[in-house]
């Protein structure tokens, strides 16, 4: 039996249902009202998601694909809205809409006294309506269309408490970064309309092998490959979604928006939605090895390079921002070295322990009352247990610790890429490693930091509530009102449903899904670069795989980062302090981001003003208003000056004036009329 | 023998004196009005003359048409005169440059 267009339907359209309940009615039903109908929206899609993805896997349902509505056609080329779901839609479905639900329901908790309750409620499912497009589209057009959508919702929610100035700028900053990268996406989708000339996923695909040997002429006398240049360009949109370096700057400032979206959009969804369309694309990338290795060193940069900055993070949201823009690295490194599924399957995992760990985060910072820096926790974990159980196995499982899911992906991006032989796979396999370690450090750091050690707050008991209507409101930091809780229900149990997955989804999936060729046609690799393959020559199940892992390298990387955190804040506090000033200089590039922030802040922003002022003084002042208008002006003005002395007021003048003009007028038409005579 | 070119001789005179009054009166309204009623009687003289000259009697018709528009003329002229006397208290042209821009 196939996929019915209505389940479809329903899954993209009731989230959108829901949204346009609680946005534009959510005065009429309330904030109870407006949970219940968007909660119940992305209900519906989860439940139909599962049966979708139980079709696709176990009912024998063949692939979906169907163009459902003609948008505009202009002579051959047509945009159509449609949907295209095989398996790997069918996994992001499941994704989305999971950690969606969960996030929705947590936010009734994390919320619960914020005046945009219903605005953040009809937010979150426009997100996930948005994202569903994004991920069933069948065609590059509704692929850019869910791809802006994401971005704008994205927009809207850094920018949520629209009166903090951070967020306004955190915001404004998410925005123009990805609108350079979106850009280079747009020219990749126009290139693929030029070369291939349809918009089409499947008719694309098709087609792509025409792309080799076609050059593109860029400048005078430079011929490049055409497939190339159309992977990178598409890449390059990847990297303004997925937070590569050099456009990692956005991610780590959108922490400004209230945490349940940070789980949500810039950790679980929105930011893989560039490794997603990179694996979609897969028939395309597969034809061009430059692209493949660009894709890889970046990926590979991002992995170490930012993982390292989540280090001197003091901020328990930006330690995992930061991790997630690493492990968004390891995804984008899986994709360069032409293992598309390993990446998908680490999104897949990270999108559990992530969310998991950004919601426990959150909860943190809820019984913090809204303080975020880490110097002024610690010991939380005898306050609030279930967090700090449920964030230890997501930690556990960042740093693939052995039969938790992230081990299992982890584990073979990092042999993939040591089986690969592209151009740049040394750098790529060192830079994982490392990453691995570094992973260690900083996820093993926060944890310590949040919930073990002494009590870095004092707890100072107030009977008047002055201060409960504003929570954003900076009293001094590490004084609390109350002793720290643990956080309702509504919080807890979207933890412990993502802590489930994020234990055991590696250990039932990896077969099938990783080396079991699950995807099917989903994702086309060249025989010749197929790593996956390898890795996969030595798999002998779950169990087999984790218990060779306990002897891995990354492990052992792991288990030192393990030892040495664990010695510097459990037992000897004093230490962290001492290893700060012996690695001055290394910590001041970290804490200054390699002063990426910096440079972009110096040469674009303040640049862009430059340039503004230049064109506003020079060209708008001096040129249009200056000579244009006001110098016109000034002409007629002076002329009239000038003839202005002529008109003396007295009568015998113009009389005078009149008796010459007409001796003139007079004298001319008779020496013309004599002369024509004379002829 | 009196031809017609002494008529026309005396006609152009007469508008010379005329437009001389126009440019070299500084003083007096009046004498503008004046000057004006001494160019329609160079134009009438003209006329005539040469009404005689063709025999043809219409130029003598339009003479009386001139006068009896000069004489309209002049009563608005002169009430014109007053008027501005009235107002500015000065019938000196000099003075009146209003149109001074």
């Amino acid at each position: 039996m196939g996929l019915s267009t209505s389940i479809l339907l329903t899954i993209a359209l009731a989230p959108l249902v829901g949204c346009l309940l609680a946005g534009f009615l959510g005065k009429f039903i309330g904030r109870a009202g407006s949970h219940t109908v968007t909660i119940l929206g992305v209900a519906i899609s989860c439940a139909l998601a599962f049966y979708v993805l139980y079709q696709l896997t176990l009912g024998g349902a063949p692939v979906y694909n169907q163009n459902l509505y003609t948008w505009f056609q202009i002579g051959h080329f047509s945009a159509s809205v449609g949907f295209m779901v095989d398996r790997l839609t069918a996994m992001m479905l499941v994704v989305v809409s999971f950690v969606s639900l969960l996030v929705h329901l947590y936010t009734i908790g994390y919320m619960s006294d914020d005046p945009g309750y219903k605005r953040f409620f009809a937010y979150i499912s426009l997100f996930t309506f948005s994202m569903f497009m994004l991920v069933m589209s069948n065609n590059f057009m509704q692929l850019f269309f869910g791809w802006e959508a994401v971005g704008l919702v994205s927009y809207l929610l850094i920018g949520f408490w629209y009166k903090k100035p951070t967020a306004i700028f955190a915001n404004l900053k998410a925005f123009l970064v990805n609108r350079v990268g979106d850009f280079g996406f747009l020219l990749g989708i126009a290139g693929v309309l030029y070369f291939l000339g349809t918009m089409d996923y499947t008719t694309a695909f098709a087609a792509a092998p025409s792309l080799v040997g076609k050059t593109l002429q860029i400048t005078a006398n430079t011929h490049w490959d055409a497939a190339t240049v159309v992977c990178i360009c598409l890449f390059i949109g990847a990297m303004g979604k997925s937070a590569q370096v050099p456009l990692h700057v956005w991610l780590p400032d959108s922490m400004e928006g209230p945490t349940p979206i940070s789980a949500l959009i810039h950790a679980a969804t929105m930011v893989t939605a560039g490794i997603f369309m990179v694996a979609r694309m897969s028939p395309l990338f597969e034809l061009s090895q430059t692209a493949l290795s660009f894709i890889m060193v970046i990926g590979a940069t991002t992995a170490l390079f930012t993982g390292m900055i989540g280090i001197v993070q003091n901020d328990i949201k930006r330690v995992i921002a930061y991790s997630t823009l690493s492990q968004l690295g390891y995804m984008t490194v899986a994709l360069g070295v032409s293992a598309y599924t390993g990446a998908v399957y680490h999104l897949m995992t990270h999108a559990f322990f992530k969310a998991l760990l950004f919601l426990g985060a959150g909860s943190v910072i809820i019984a913090m009352h809204h303080e975020q820096d880490m110097r002024y926790m610690g010991g939380l974990g005898k306050h609030m247990k279930v967090t700090c159980f449920t964030m230890w196995i997501g930690s556990l499982a960042l740093c693939g610790v052995p039969f938790f899911s992230g081990f299992y992906s982890k584990d073979a991006i990092i042999e993939a890429v040591g089986e690969s032989h592209r151009w740049g796979a040394h750098y790529a396999y060192l830079c994982v490693l490392a990453g691995a370690f570094v992973t260690g450090l900083y996820t093993f750091r926060q944890m310590y930091l949040t919930f073990h050690g002494k009590e870095r707050f004092t707890v100072v008991e107030h009977h008047g509530h002055a201060q409960l209507d504003d929570h954003h409101d900076h009293h001094e930091p590490g004084v609390l009102e109350h002793a720290p809780h643990e956080s309702p229900w509504v919080v807890t149990v979207p933890l412990v449903l993502l802590a489930i997955p994020s234990l055991l989804v590696g250990f039932f999936t990896v077969g099938p899904m990783l080396f079991g060729n699950w995807f099917g046609n989903a994702i086309h690799i060249d025989e010749a670069n197929n790593v996956m393959a390898e890795v996969g020559k030595d798999f002998h199940g779950a169990m087999a795989l984790a218990l060779e892992g306990f002897g891995q390298p990354p492990f052992f990387l792991v288990l030192a980062a393990f030892v040495i955190t664990t010695y510097i804040y459990l037992f000897n506090p004093a230490m962290a302090g001492k290893i700060k000033s012996a690695l001055k200089p290394l910590w001041t590039v970290l804490d200054n981001k390699y002063w990426v922030d910096n440079v972009y802040f110096a040469v674009f922003a303040r640049g862009g003003v430059k340039l503004g002022q230049g064109f506003w003084k020079v060209a708008d002042a001096g040129l249009i208003d200056g000579v244009m208008v006001n110098g016109s002006v000034s002409v007629v003005h002076r002329i009239a000056a000038t003839v202005r002395r002529l008109q003396s007021g007295y009568l015998y003048h113009y009389a005078f004036a009149m008796i010459v003009g007409l001796i003139v007028l007079l004298g001319g038409y008779w020496l013309i009329g004599s002369g024509v005579a004379g002829q | 023998m009196i031809t017609l070119s002494h008529y026309i001789v005396l006609g152009a005179i007469l508008f010379c004196i005329a437009v001389a009054g126009l440019f070299i009166n500084r003083k007096n309204v009046i004498v503008l009005l004046m000057s004006i009623e001494l160019m329609l009687l160079a134009v009438n003289t003209n006329f005539v003359a040469f009404s005689r000259f063709l025999g043809d009697v219409s130029g003598q018709v339009f003479v009386f048409f001139i006068l009896t528009v000069a004489a309209a003329e002049a009563a608005i002229g002169l009430a014109i005169l007053v008027l501005l006397f009235r107002n500015r208290s000065t019938i000196n042209i000099s003075d009146i440059d209003s149109m001074k821009g």
